[in-house]
């Protein structure tokens, strides 16, 4: 019996050993109806294990695997979701409009072809045989495969990886389409702009462990460190000196300046610099965050491998 | 309340009548035929060799020992011509597929069990029919054999079934070997097998070792059938019948233990 906020995907505790290298050391994960949930993380934190379980594609060593409510390697639990994986060779000949009709045939209410090709922006595509296409265009017609079956949820593994910036803002549009329409989707993806865009949540992965979970702004907030860029002549090693500062670096006339405390910097730059001009405060990106998130679980890692040797 | 929307709803979503699976069945089966027969590189070599050979030695040398041989070597070279779509439309396809990504996609999604192997299978089998009607169209026009249409049939029918174990065989090989190194282990395996079960030359024109070990081969028995099909062997068929059956059935679970074991 599945309730309406049960969880459609979940990992508990989930272990997958390949040899002595784990990969996955105790993942947790949640994806809820509808949302969008952004899997982060450096290569080789887990992250393709970790879809691998929940697509039913290799089995746990230890812990729990659900699809709906039930093991992914049940057919059942797969008719209701759409895969976009990194590198899959489709048949080279076959034409872009054969492929969508042999996918759309393995669910029990797939989209019409035409919707699909229109929501994925193929509709010029359908005669194509498909190594005749452009890679960008490869991944749109993966794309079209991934959501054909008129999925409640949606995996998509580094879906915009070589389109450039026009389709890959298209693809975030049809995704945001999708989302609209009550589907949900796991995202992978090396792009933190990609992240910041879509996610409802993100979750980070490091040395086989969800390191954060949360939305966007709660992993920015994470990392308290402000940017504080302007143009002055004060010496870099005088602001160096100021107790709230912990970083400078100068650039020309530019000053790059980060710290915790960033109006108690700036009420202090403009008493000392009169002439100081086009002041700017950043926070942190989600990239810094990320950054940062991953050192300090490098860190932990290191130590304990230590601890134990 | 929750519970009984939620519970129609799965049914509505991931129950899938009966019609609309065979439905996905027949279309694996269909893009897998249409992938192949556009495939210049696949269906030129597999339709050459044989029809090469058969001219060259059935039809053009044999004018000197008569229509019997042009009748026999239609048997041989035909099932010569139907074991390499059984075991590179099956093997080559399987370990390059497996390679690049295709096989793990497909089965992440919610593909009938079964309906890959399926249609490859199916695929092979049509592609051993074209190779057999080719040779019977030469053999009729070229080489003046006479068959009669039961003979005919006999062969199209042992040469389509008679892809099977190769098949099995092929498909055994493309989970031992991933990608661009499953081409050269199957021509290994091929061309000598072929060649020491009589396909090339009559199994009486080898030597003596050779003769002896000939029934260890698969296309040794399916030459066997092949030539009781043009009328060219008598006596009981049933040993070649069910050790065909039993070869393709062995190497059926092995390969399947090991598709499910490595993926």
């Amino acid at each position: 019996m599945t309730h309406a906020h049960d969880p459609i995907a979940r990992l508990d505790g989930a272990v997958k050993r390949y040899g002595t290298l784990t990969a996955l050391d105790g993942a947790d994960l949640r994806l809820q109806r509808g949302e969008l949930l952004a899997l982060l993380g450096p290569n080789g934190a887990g992250k393709t294990t970790a879809i691998g379980l929940l697509l039913g594609l290799i089995r746990a060593d230890a812990g729990t695997v659900e699809l709906f409510g039930q093991d992914p390697q049940l057919i059942e639990a797969r008719r209701r979701i759409g895969v976009m994986l990194q590198n899959a060779e489709l048949p080279a000949t076959l034409r872009v409009g054969e492929l969508l009709r042999l996918t759309a045939s393995y669910y029990p209410a797939p989209r019409s072809l035409a919707d699909t090709a229109e929501l994925a922006g193929i509709g010029d595509l359908l005669k194509r045989p498909y190594a005749k296409l452009s890679g960008g265009q490869q991944r749109r017609v993966q794309f079209a495969l991934a959501l054909c079956g008129r999925p409640e949820l949606l995996f998509l593994d580094e879906p915009t990886v070589g389109m450039d910036i026009e389709a890959r803002q298209k693809l975030w549009v049809a995704i945001r389409q999708l989302l609209a329409e009550g589907c949900a989707v796991l995202l992978t993806t090396h792009y933190l702009e990609e992240a910041e865009a879509l996610a409802d949540r993100v979750c980070v992965m490091a040395h086989g462990r969800m390191i954060h979970e949360g939305t966007v702004d709660e992993l920015r907030a994470r990392v308290a460190m402000k940017r504080i860029r302007c143009l002055s002549v004060l010496p870099a090693d005088t602001v160096r000196g100021w107790p709230e500062v912990s970083e400078v670096r100068r650039d020309g006339e530019r000053l790059h300046i980060g710290t915790a405390e960033a109006e108690v910097v700036v009420r202090r730059l403009l008493d000392t610099d009169r002439h100081l001009r086009e002041l700017e405060v950043h926070r942190a990106g989600l990239a810094e965050a990320f950054t940062e998130l991953t050192r300090d679980a490098d860190e932990a890692s290191d130590t304990n491998q230590r601890e134990a040797a | 309340m929750e519970t009984i929307m939620s519970v129609t709803e799965l049914a509505t979503t991931s129950i899938m009548p009966r019609s609309r699976i065979i439905g996905a069945y027949l279309e694996e089966a269909r893009s897998e035929c249409l992938r192949y027969m556009r495939a210049p590189g696949f269906m030129l070599p597999i339709m050459l060799f044989p029809a090469m050979f058969y001219l060259l030695f059935g039809v053009l040398m044999a004018k000197s020992n008569g229509v019997d041989a042009a009748r026999y070597l239609l048997a041989s070279y035909g099932m010569f011509g139907v074991m390499s779509p059984g075991l590179f439309g099956f093997g080559v396809s399987l370990a390059l597929e497996r390679d690049g990504g295709l096989l793990t996609f497909k089965r992440a999604l919610p593909m009938p069990p079964g309906a890959y192997l399926l249609g490859k299978m199916l695929m092979a089998m049509a592609a051993a029919t074209v190779v057999i009607l080719l040779l019977l169209v030469m053999a009729l026009l070229l080489g003046h054999v006479t068959l009669s249409l039961t003979q005919a049939g006999a062969l199209l029918l042992t040469g389509m079934l008679g892809v099977l174990p190769f098949c099995a065989l092929g498909m055994f090989v493309g989970t031992l070997i991933k990608g661009q190194g499953a081409p050269g282990m199957l021509q290994l395996i091929y061309l000598p097998m072929s060649f020491m079960s009589g396909l090339w030359f009559p199994l009486p024109m080898l030597p003596k070792f050779l003769q002896q070990i000939a029934p260890v081969w698969p296309s040794y028995h399916l030459d066997q059938l092949a030539l009781a099909a043009v009328g060219m062997r008598q006596g009981t068929l049933l040993p070649h019948v069910l050790t065909l059956f039993g070869f393709t059935v062995v190497f059926l679970l092995l390969a399947a233990r090991r598709l499910r074991r490595y993926g």
